[in-house]
């Protein structure tokens, strides 16, 4: 069967129900990238341990929610006690080695998600615990039952990626970020705190991440090698999008997602993942600088 | 600190026998040097004597290892450069270094948005440099990046001054620039001696300096060699050929 037919074999609905899966997924995805690429940008900080804060939120999401039976009080406090955790691996881990050679970093923050993710094991056990949906309704999208749930999800993810963009926008703190990351010395010389916008800048992404990890949390199953999945295709994208690019992490998850949402429609959504890879090694082979962003002069 | 200084009968910055490295490499030996309340002082020297890392030294990104340096009586050489910046030390470096994707506005807003500015200090403040510079005034949404140079070095410097600095360090301005913009420093630099800013100017641009400094230090090899009254100096001097080799 030629790839003509193959297509034509598709269902229309299937097509436009993976659009609805590849962009709701997208924007989780988004939300866990964002994180990752403004750590990345105003430090050059590769953070191997991110997959891990994305992880310890849906565990810190899992006991509150336990606790408390209430799924938006999780929400919450994931992304609040996981922003002071942030704060203080960046003060104990990452602010001594300000200066040093990338690759500290890069070791710093793997040990790190070693330490994590095996604190998470010894502590939570290797059964995966679930996080329930907040409310279960469903609406019909052509032969499925589709949740609303997913839909509130890809929603939130855009408010808080949205609100982000603002901030940095407008805020004086977000343009004490911008001015950071362009030039650091400078910053300094203008009376900018930097090591407390370094600090700030990492627990933002760290909370970033935790939110996404109780927001995604009732879709996977929380368990502790969760992070794996998701900060190595928030890494393709980073890349991808254009390091330190916001606009250029988000274009590109949702590009990414859609993309593997469609390989899906042919191939088992396990080779499905073989896509990303594919445009990741595109990418640094072609437009080493990224997809989404302006082609530097 | 000791009560019995008095603030008004001490030089506004005072810099006493610093030394500084860049690793290894030992760069400033021991420089001193004083500059008074809304005083210009030039620093005149051949390039590589270390007058580029005295201005850094006093702004705190370079931290001498030996010596101090006294800001209105206080040591100060051992705060990090924000709290220096916050002090009243403004910094314009040699390349300008505008914020350059942020607009006109967001650069200005880097050193505004502080703690304890009023918006009406805040509104005063721009309405002051937009009066002196209203290019910046025009271009004020626009980034940073894509101003000319002459506009850069005037952005760099209202930047400085929305910090409501007692002292600009400024590094040479003149640098990169057409040699008709001149013009153009030189009136940056009477404007912040008009508001009573201190300016502590490093430049190759030796009639320049002599015209808007009132007194003028001469580096060597990492050490202050020689201070005259810029009224004094004239371009074709001995002394001025000793240090400039011009």
């Amino acid at each position: 069967m030629d790839l003509g037919h193959l297509i034509q074999s598709i269902p229309f609905d299937q097509v436009l129900v993976q659009t609805v899966n590849g962009i709701v997924t997208g924007m989780i995805l988004a939300l866990v990238a964002s994180g990752l690429t403004l750590i990345f940008g105003i430090m050059d900080v590769v953070n191997f341990a991110h997959g891990e804060l994305f992880m310890l939120g849906a565990y810190v999401g899992v006991v509150t929610l336990a606790a408390t039976g209430n799924f938006w009080l999780a929400l919450v406090s994931a992304t609040l006690v996981i922003t002071l955790l942030g704060a203080l691996i960046h003060v104990v881990v990452l602010r001594p080695l300000l200066g040093r050679d990338p690759l500290t970093t890069i070791l710093a923050t793997f040990g790190l998600s070693l330490v994590l993710q095996n604190y998470a094991l010894w502590q939570f056990g290797p059964v995966a615990r679930q996080i329930a949906e907040p409310f279960g309704g469903h609406f019909q999208l052509f032969y499925l039952d589709y949740p609303w749930y997913r839909l509130l999800i890809a929603g939130l993810s855009g408010a808080i990626i949205g609100g982000l963009w603002l901030f940095l926008k407008y805020g004086s703190y977000g343009i004490w970020i911008r001015a950071t990351t362009q030039d650091r010395v400078m910053a300094q010389a203008m009376g900018i705190p930097v090591p407390l916008v370094l600090t700030s800048v990492f627990a933002i992404g760290a909370g970033m991440a935790a939110a996404s990890g109780v927001l995604f949390g009732p879709l996977v199953g929380v368990n502790h090698a969760m992070g794996l999945d998701w900060v190595l295709k928030a890494f393709i994208v980073v890349v991808v999008g254009g390091m330190g690019s916001l606009g250029g992490s988000i274009a590109a998850s949702i590009f990414i997602s859609l993309l593997e949402a469609y390989a899906a429609l042919v191939v088992s959504p396990a080779q499905a993942v073989i896509v990303s890879f594919v445009v990741l090694i595109l990418t640094l082979l072609f437009r080493p600088t990224g997809l989404f962003v302006p082609t530097p002069k | 600190m000791s009560p019995a200084v008095d603030a008004s009968r001490e030089p506004l910055v005072r810099v006493e026998a610093i030394h500084t490295y860049y690793g290894k490499s030992h760069i400033l030996h021991g420089v001193s040097l004083e500059v008074g309340h809304g005083e210009v002082v030039g620093l005149l020297g051949r390039n590589g004597v270390g007058k580029s890392t005295t201005l850094k030294a006093i702004a705190g990104l370079v931290p001498p290892r030996q010596g101090r340096v006294l800001l209105e009586g206080q040591p100060i050489s051992h705060l990090p450069p924000h709290k220096l910046a916050r002090l009243g030390i403004g910094y314009v470096p040699e390349d300008r270094r505008v914020f350059r994707l942020l607009t006109v506005m967001e650069n200005l807003r880097t050193g505004l948005d502080r703690h304890g500015v009023t918006k009406a200090r805040k509104q005063a403040l721009l309405d002051k440099v937009f009066a002196y510079f209203p290019v910046l005034a025009e271009r004020r949404s626009q980034a940073g990046g894509t101003l000319s140079g002459g506009e850069q070095q005037m952005l760099a410097s209202a930047r400085a001054m929305m910090l409501e600095p007692k002292i600009i360090l400024l590094d040479e301005p003149t640098e990169g620039l057409m040699p008709r913009m001149v013009g153009q420093i030189r009136q940056i630099i009477e404007v912040l001696h008009s508001e009573q800013v201190a300016v502590l100017l490093v430049e190759q641009n030796v009639p320049l300096t002599l015209e808007a400094g009132q007194r003028i230090y001469f580096m060597e090899k990492g050490e202050v060699r020689h201070e005259a009254p810029a009224a004094d100096l004239h371009v074709g001097d001995a002394v001025i050929h000793q240090y400039m080799g011009v």
